[in-house]
């Protein structure tokens, strides 16, 4: 979505009723108030959070932008009267910005660019969408619209000579646009230089006009070229500058415009960050954090990953989603109120109450743990509450501190395998982290494939990896990694040391040497298979041992550390693992639900009368299941009054199943009346349609025909 | 070169007029005897074509005001629509007539207020013993507007019984305006192209003050050798020659050449040129990039043109729904199930191809087809199971909207909507890659 323009009925109306729908939704346990609250003040985290990794990714682009604006006009400002200047014919600067192709996360981008360029570079700024300019004429007084409505924002405090032009009144013809510019910049000119003093030493005195085109694809060759031609035209006393939003590729632009027309345009190309790169920090800055204790699990992080990957594209339906699996799992789960920071869990605990503490002792994770003690700390732990409580904060402290050790140990596992050649693991961090949070990592081929090849790895990679680990363990929060630090420095010192000791290999070099000088072909031979036996039981030189050390320490450190979260006690307070759940609300399949609705009514209205068996045609579902049932027999063309005929049978079948065959000859009005209500419901929802080759007849839709 | 002669007009005006109109003397000449004496009815409409900077606007442009004839000028482009048109021929008779700034706005509907307004302007200017001249600037715009806007300003004179003529320049010839119900035939004239040498002439008149005309016309020259044989458009000529001019130069003030050095200047030089042919002159890289590199010294290698991007990066389903779209719609239907059935029966191959398949289906652009068969092919290409979920559907109406597929006969929302590949061989093969 690129790809989906789905109207955002998801967002959450975060009022006193939500928090009521919350409550008396899950009347079982407690907490409810305190689950809302606890949730809306993360996601607010979360929100803002992102927010700032959107915009600090957008940074760099917005920059070079502005840059290209400020530089678009400069010689509008100097008005220069060079030769150069007066023979050169006056193109229109545009930015042409290659935004990608999930087209929903524009919006953001066009409304931080807009932002970025009022502050800086010009309060005149017109984005135009394609749907609102079917025609030039369109086109024109949408963009008159929103810069004669700008301009009485800025100057709206005070507003005496301002007037209030309603839309039909003003003529939307470019050179009311000009007068119009010219009579804006005079008054900024002319103003008093103590008054407005801020805002025209931040803009020029003739602020360029910014015109932005949203969705460069979907506007018409024609509205273009007319634009582009008859601001041409009039370059000279507006300063004009346009920005085309482009999803796809900037050909499109030869495409929609010929050359007489794009030899009018001055174009520069700017290139936003690909989304998948995007999504990599997102992921990165959301969820291999110890920031936030609300966690995803294996299956819902992949639903979300491959609805990104496969359909969207979209770095604002991954959060959606994200925020989709917060809402759900405060809703759902009475124990996520002990889904909070450390520093809450505490006093969250203690003031547990006795239902929710049964809730902990019903935690599939938590059985297991009990199971595990001895006999007289299972008794405690499944009678005595204030000891459970105990348990719990230490249990879900420990859970904590195994975050926070994960993910460094993720990040240094991912600095080895992510140079690795046809990366069995994966190349990105999320790959790998799917992959450890799915099953013990150190069982799968995958990993047993990599560590082979980190054991080929030559000395300067392995230095310049253990290097990067070191960073990352020094900047993690986690306490136990100094001796790991340790360990990892004192590798980096042998292997420094490695560089006087480097004699050894010279030895085999002088033996390949030898090799070089003999011509027999006996004595070559002979050669060729000692030096075999020796390479085979050729001691490890110490190089090769310690990087057999190396890796074996990795190794003991993913086992310890790498485990998957499903084994953790109490894993279920954190992580959020209703991957189906999830997958009905996002990925919906209104062809499966609408056949399953007309083929099994039962499925959706629980009427025990409803429940068939089989195949067979029930005569108490509803008239459209019934016609529905019948049309799936037929083949492309169906005959209306055969319909009709099977119809009434099974009907009839309901009410009088012994009565007369020979009176049913004549079919019921009413039955008759139903018959067609079903039939055009059908054809309302899309299944049949008339047919204009035979009049009696209407053609099905769907498939099964043929 | 037949000089510009007339009684009407003092011969200063005329001189200068020359000197302005280079290559248009003759075409001059005969519009000036057209338009007679100022007081003199002149021909009610004047029809005048010729290709793309041909000089019409600006010959037009530079003899009214010269000769400082009462005109109006309007670009029909720019006044889309007939109300508009109208309005402006009006505000620009006002404005030029009365001095105060505050001119009441005008409502002008339909050609009949036009006639009324414009009489009333005409009178108020007293230029009923001058003729008027109303010039349309891409005129076959006219054509799309109200049907009675092209004959009414062909009869102008008529309708409004003031001395009046139309001038309407446009690139296409008379017969693709002439309404079905006929008209007034208006005199029509034709603008030649310049030729090669005109070119250079009016190229070299322009010479930069630093340096001599002979020096510039020498550069115009090496100019019109490379870009000729592709671009006649004098305005973008000329704007092509200030970019490279510097570059030209730069020997010249290094101290490595003098001005005579033509041999040297052109070595120089020509490489240079058949780059910005590749590069400036499609609109690869803007004009000011190619003024940074040249300013720099580097090599326009390092600036990617816009061609260059054109890997589009799609999401895995939008892929192989292209590549199923590309499909059907360059393969026959009958084909479907030969190549994405496993078990289709055997074909003979004699009489498979009908004779008029043979031709390419490349050469014959893509054809429509239903939704149902791109989802078809769409399950037979994809190894998994694919769901038929709302992501995919919204998927097929993204790629529409990024033109990437195109909707056929959107008429009947009941009818199974029909579709078209519009990308190229090329692109789907990079992106199935």
């Amino acid at each position: 979505g690129c790809f989906v323009f789905k109207p955002s009925t998801k967002k959450r109306r975060l009022s006193e009723k939500t928090a009521h729908d919350f409550r008396s939704r899950s009347e079982d346990s407690e907490d409810t108030e305190l689950r809302f609250v606890t949730c809306q003040s993360l996601w607010n985290q979360i929100k803002s959070e992102t927010e700032q990794i959107q915009e600090d990714l957008n940074k760099q682009l917005l920059d070079n932008l502005v840059n290209f604006l400020s530089r678009s006009h400069s010689e509008f400002q100097e008005k220069t009267s060079e030769w150069t200047c007066r023979m050169k014919f006056r193109e229109i600067p545009t930015a042409a910005l290659v935004l990608g192709v999930n087209v929903t996360d524009h919006d953001l981008t066009f409304r931080g660019l807009s932002d970025v360029l009022q502050d800086n570079i010009t309060p005149y700024i017109a984005l135009l969408e394609a749907k609102d300019c079917p025609g030039i004429k369109n086109l024109m007084q949408k963009l008159m619209g929103q810069l004669m409505n700008c301009d009485i924002d800025v100057d709206s405090l005070e507003d005496e000579d301002c007037v209030q032009v309603s839309q039909n009144r003003i003529r939307c013809s470019m050179s009311s646009l000009i007068s119009w510019y010219e009579s804006v910049t005079k008054k900024t000119d002319s103003e008093t230089p103590g008054k407005k003093r801020n805002s025209s030493s931040r803009h020029w005195q003739s602020p360029p006009v910014v015109v932005i085109f949203k969705d460069m694809e979907s506007f018409t060759t024609k509205v273009l070229q007319d634009f582009i031609v008859i601001s041409s035209q009039h370059i000279h006393e507006l300063p004009l500058v346009l920005i085309f939003g482009i999803a796809t590729s900037p050909m499109i632009i030869h495409r929609l415009l010929p050359h007489s027309v794009s030899s009018l345009l001055c174009i520069e190309l700017f290139q936003s960050l690909s989304c998948k790169e995007h999504l990599s920090t997102i992921i990165d800055k959301l969820l291999l954090t110890s920031r936030f204790p609300f966690k995803l699990g294996e299956k819902v992080l992949q639903v979300l990953i491959n609805i990104f990957l496969y359909h969207d594209f979209s770095v604002q339906n991954f959060i959606k989603g994200f925020q989709l699996c917060i809402v759900e799992h405060f809703y759902s789960q009475p124990l996520s109120v002990l889904c909070c920071q450390l520093v809450d869990v505490k006093k969250r605990v203690y003031s547990l109450s006795h239902d929710q503490c049964e809730n902990i002792r019903r935690l599939p994770s938590f059985r297991r743990y009990v199971e595990k003690q001895e006999s007289g700390k299972q008794i405690e732990l499944l009678t005595n509450d204030s000891f459970l409580k105990e348990e719990t904060e230490k249990l879900l402290e420990d859970l904590h501190v195994y975050h926070e050790n994960y993910v460094s140990i993720l990040r240094c596992l991912h600095v080895f395998i992510s140079s690795l050649p046809k990366h069995p693991l994966g190349k990105q961090i999320r790959e790998l982290h799917c992959a450890c949070l799915e099953s013990r990592v150190w069982e799968t081929e995958e990993y047993e494939s990599s560590l082979q090849l980190v054991r080929m790895l030559n000395k300067t990679d392995l230095v310049t990896m253990l290097q990067q680990c070191v960073e990352i363990l020094m900047s993690s929060s986690g306490k136990e990694f100094d001796k790991t630090v340790e360990k990892f420095k004192e590798f980096l010192s042998q292997f420094q040391n490695l560089e006087e000791a480097s004699q050894e290999r010279d030895v085999s070099v002088s033996s390949q040497k030898e090799l070089q000088k003999k011509t027999d072909l006996y004595h070559l031979q002979k050669t060729l298979l000692e030096l075999k036996e020796s390479r085979r039981t050729k001691k490890l030189t110490k190089f090769e041992m310690l990087r057999f050390e190396v890796v074996d320490y990795i190794d003991s450190l993913v086992r310890k550390y790498l485990v998957p979260a499903d084994n953790r006690t109490l894993h279920e307070i954190v992580y959020f693992n209703a991957a189906t759940v999830l997958r009905g609300h996002l990925n919906a399949a209104p062809r499966t639900a609408l056949h399953t609705a007309l083929n099994n009514p039962h499925w959706y209205l629980k009427n025990q009368a409803l429940k068939c068996d089989g195949g067979g045609i029930s005569n108490k579902a509803p008239d459209i299941c019934i016609v529905y049932k019948l049309h799936l027999e037929c083949g492309r063309l169906i005959n209306l009054v055969d319909w009709l005929e099977a119809f009434s049978t099974v009907v009839m079948a309901a009410e009088e199943p012994n009565a007369d065959p020979a009176s049913s000859d004549q079919v019921d009005d009413i039955i008759h009346a139903r018959f067609i209500r079903a039939v055009s419901e059908l054809e309302l929802l899309g299944f049949i349609k008339p047919s204009k080759q035979k009049t009696d007849h209407v053609a099905r839709l769907t498939w099964g025909g043929c | 070169m037949p000089n510009l002669e007339h009684p009407a007009y003092p011969a200063a005006d005329l001189l200068h007029l020359e000197s302005l109109v280079p290559c248009r003397e003759s075409q001059v000449s005969m519009l000036l005897s057209i338009f007679g004496e100022r007081q003199q009815f002149s021909f009610p409409s004047i029809f005048i074509y010729g290709h793309t900077s041909s000089g019409k606007t600006y010959v037009m442009q530079t003899l009214l005001t010269t000769l400082q004839l009462p005109h109006v000028f309007v670009n029909c482009v720019e006044y889309f629509t007939s109300r508009l048109l109208l309005e402006e021929i009006l505000i620009q008779l006002q404005s030029s007539s009365s001095d105060t700034e505050q001119t009441c706005p005008v409502h002008c509907d339909t050609l009949n207020d036009f006639v009324r307004l414009f009489k009333q302007a005409v009178a108020s200017r007293e230029l009923q013993d001058q003729t008027l001249y109303i010039v349309l600037d891409r005129a076959e715009q006219l054509r799309e507007m109200e049907a009675n806007i092209l004959p009414a300003f062909l009869r102008l004179q008529e309708l409004t019984d003031t001395n009046v003529t139309v001038v309407l320049l446009s690139e296409i010839v008379w017969e693709l305006f002439r309404p079905n119900a006929g008209c007034f035939e208006p005199f029509t004239m034709y603008f030649p192209d310049y030729s090669i040498g005109h070119l250079q002439k009016i190229l070299s008149q322009n010479h930069p003050p630093e340096y001599s005309a002979d020096f510039y016309s020498a550069y115009i020259n090496i100019l019109l050798g490379v870009f000729y044989m592709v671009c006649r458009d004098l305005k973008e000529l000329r704007h092509l020659a200030a970019l490279n001019f510097a570059k030209y130069c730069e020997p010249v003030v290094r101290g490595e050449a003098n001005e005579r050095d033509t041999r040297k200047l052109w070595k120089n030089i020509e490489p240079h040129l058949k780059k910005a042919m590749q590069t400036v002159y499609l609109r690869e890289i803007s004009s000011s990039q190619w003024e940074l590199l040249q300013h720099d010294g580097g090599e326009p290698g390092q600036l990617k043109g816009l061609s260059a991007h054109t890997h589009v990066e799609l999401p895995y389903y939008s892929k192989f729904l292209l590549i199923a779209a590309y499909l059907a719609s360059y393969n026959p239907v009958r084909t479907d199930k030969r190549f994405f059935l496993k078990h289709h029966g055997k074909i003979r191959k004699t009489n498979f191809m009908k004779k008029h398949e043979k031709t390419s289906n490349h050469l014959l652009g893509p054809k429509p087809f239903p939704l149902d068969r791109l989802l078809a092919i769409l399950y037979s290409i994809v190894d998994n199971r694919v769901a038929p979920t709302a992501n995919i559907f919204s998927q097929i109406t993204s790629l529409v909207t990024l033109q990437l597929l195109s909707m056929v006969g959107q008429n009947d929302q009941l009818d199974g909507p029909r579709y078209k590949c519009t990308v190229s061989l090329d692109f789907i093969r990079a992106i199935a890659r």
